[in-house]
């Protein structure tokens, strides 16, 4: 199970819950794992296409998973992933 | 010759509107999501409850025709809030910094060294705290005190601080400002003059951001580029009003200006189409030319590349920290105005913006911040590109005053600029003096 921070927005969909624990050892199965969970977060999460939503970005222990292996990036038993908007900049 | 858009500012209008309960103006109809265009209650928020996608202001543009005119703006006091119809408050504000009204200023000895026949600089180095930034807080801020926010904070790049904290301390707020730890020492004690709390991250720019978005939804802080950032966004169309009133109400061909996180860029397009809608200019097509440095340049590249998907610079590498930011939101919006305007985005190494510094300073007398070299640079790439033609009537943005980058111009030079001390002496002055021809 990692834990995965749920930004304000999507928390109706979460019933309020900011931190929910979810299995997986990819950020693509934790992803999957969430929206199982939480149908409600799909429209927002995802692209329709099989990717992340492009205003979403996905943080694996405060590291973009960009920078990392995507989707793809291991995710471990202990890791934390955050949700944000992709919101950057002054 | 200098055309000044008004004198320096020196009063405020009044309908001070702190505690007064938070009304829409009737021509700002609430916000909307600039991608799925779903509405959103006017408040203190900035993504799309329905899509993620990012929040902006939306206005009744019949009100606003229906209501502003040229004589009525140019009736107004001086300063950013003649333009109120265009921007997301009720009223202006009595307290504050006097923002706005810089000067657009022929650059009759810089154009002629660019071969651009007619080129203007719009100097927002004058700003209350040195940079375009002044505008984009001074909205945020005024919209803070209507949703009843009582503490400023920000994630900067370095003018931002200085901003926020300027801003605040003219209001009597409390101001945080994070930044990255490493950032130029100029920058970080400008905001600490102002009696704000600094907050040093160790990290680039896109992790002291990504810290600020969870830090806004924990405090309720008003961070004015996260929870207020439609309202701090709409503050830099004003640089667009300006421009035009100063031109005499016309848009120029072709507007220069720095990304950063592109905001501002997209919304100088924003503001000439304001206008035009309002009837205020001719609609009239205007290439957006932006610039960005080299080692740190995600739009430059998605442009250049001709997709608009910007991928994330993970670790910048330039001396143009104001422009330093890897995953910029309006990446892909500043591409897309780029393409729509037959416009360019420009990849500048840092040498040629250290020298663009100096060549500024020197013809013009006007010392900018690296972001202007970056500027000044992409006017000159784009010209050699043949996205600004013989003809043209060029805006290049000094958006930050060089004295808070005051190494960067050095860049590049193989000597020291500084002469060796002499003796308090006519003769060792001559000495010098002729040691010198």
């Amino acid at each position: 199970m990692s834990a995965v921070r749920i930004p304000p927005t999507l928390r109706t969909a979460t019933s309020g819950e900011k931190l929910v624990d979810v299995p997986g050892s990819t950020i693509r199965e934790v992803v999957d794992g969430l929206v199982v969970a939480y149908p409600a977060l799909a429209p927002q999460l995802l692209d329709g296409q099989g990717g992340i939503n492009r205003f979403v970005n996905v943080f694996l222990n405060d590291t973009d998973v960009r920078h990392l292996d995507g989707l793809d990036t291991a995710v471990g038993e202990r890791d934390s992933v955050v949700l944000l908007p992709a919101m950057a900049g002054g | 010759m200098t055309i000044e858009t008004a004198p320096a500012p020196t009063t405020q209008p009044t309908a001070h509107d702190a505690g007064r309960p938070v009304m829409a103006a009737p021509r700002v109809v609430g916000l909307a999501c600039r991608n799925c265009g779903r509405p959103e209650p006017l408040g203190p928020s900035y993504v799309c409850s329905a899509c993620f996608g990012p929040l902006e202001v939306a206005y009744d543009k019949d009100v606003v025709r229906e209501t502003v005119s040229r004589e009525a703006i140019e009736a107004r006091p001086p300063g950013l809030w003649r333009y109120l119809e265009f921007l997301p408050v009720d009223a202006p504000p009595t307290h504050g910094l006097r923002v706005g009204s810089t000067p657009l200023i022929p650059a009759e000895r810089l154009g002629p060294a660019l071969q651009i026949e007619s080129l203007w600089l719009k100097d927002d180095t004058r700003n209350p705290t040195l940079s375009f930034k002044d505008r984009a807080v001074a909205v945020a801020a005024a919209r803070a005190r209507q949703f009843g926010i009582d503490t400023l904070a920000c994630a900067s790049t370095g003018n931002l601080a200085g901003a926020t904290a300027g801003a605040a301390a003219a209001l009597g707020m409390p101001a945080y400002v994070f930044i990255p730890a490493d950032l130029e020492p100029a920058k970080i004690d400008h905001a600490l003059a102002y009696g704000a709390t600094v907050v040093p991250i160790e990290g680039t720019y896109d992790d002291v951001n990504r810290l600020c978005l969870e830090v806004a939804d924990e405090t309720g802080w008003g961070f004015v580029n996260v929870n207020l950032r439609p309202f701090y966004a709409e503050g830099s169309k004003t640089l667009a009003f300006e421009i035009a009133e100063s031109l005499g109400w016309r848009s120029p061909d072709v507007i220069v200006a720095p990304i950063a996180s592109g905001a501002m860029f997209t919304k100088l397009a924003k503001g000439f189409g304001e206008l035009a809608d309002a009837g205020l200019i001719e609609r009239r097509p205007i290439r957006f030319v932006g610039g960005q440095p080299a080692g740190c340049a995600p739009v430059a590249t998605a442009w250049e590349a001709g997709t608009t998907d910007v991928q994330p610079v993970r670790t910048p590498e330039t001396i143009v920290r104001s422009l330093a930011i890897g995953n910029p939101a309006d990446g892909r919006y500043s591409v897309e105005l780029a393409n729509a305007s037959a416009g360019s985005i420009e990849a500048i190494p840092d040498e040629a913006t250290a020298a663009a510094i100096r060549q500024v300073a020197a013809l013009e007398g006007i010392f900018s911040e690296t972001a202007g070299g970056v500027t000044v640079a992409a006017a000159d790439a784009a010209r050699k590109r043949g996205v600004i033609r013989d003809g043209d009537e060029v805006v290049a943005l000094l958006t930050g005053n060089g004295l808070k980058t005051p190494d960067a111009r050095l860049l590049g030079l193989e000597e020291g600029t500084v002469a060796p001390s002499i003796r308090p002496s006519l003769s060792a002055f001559e000495a010098w003096l002729e040691s010198r021809s």
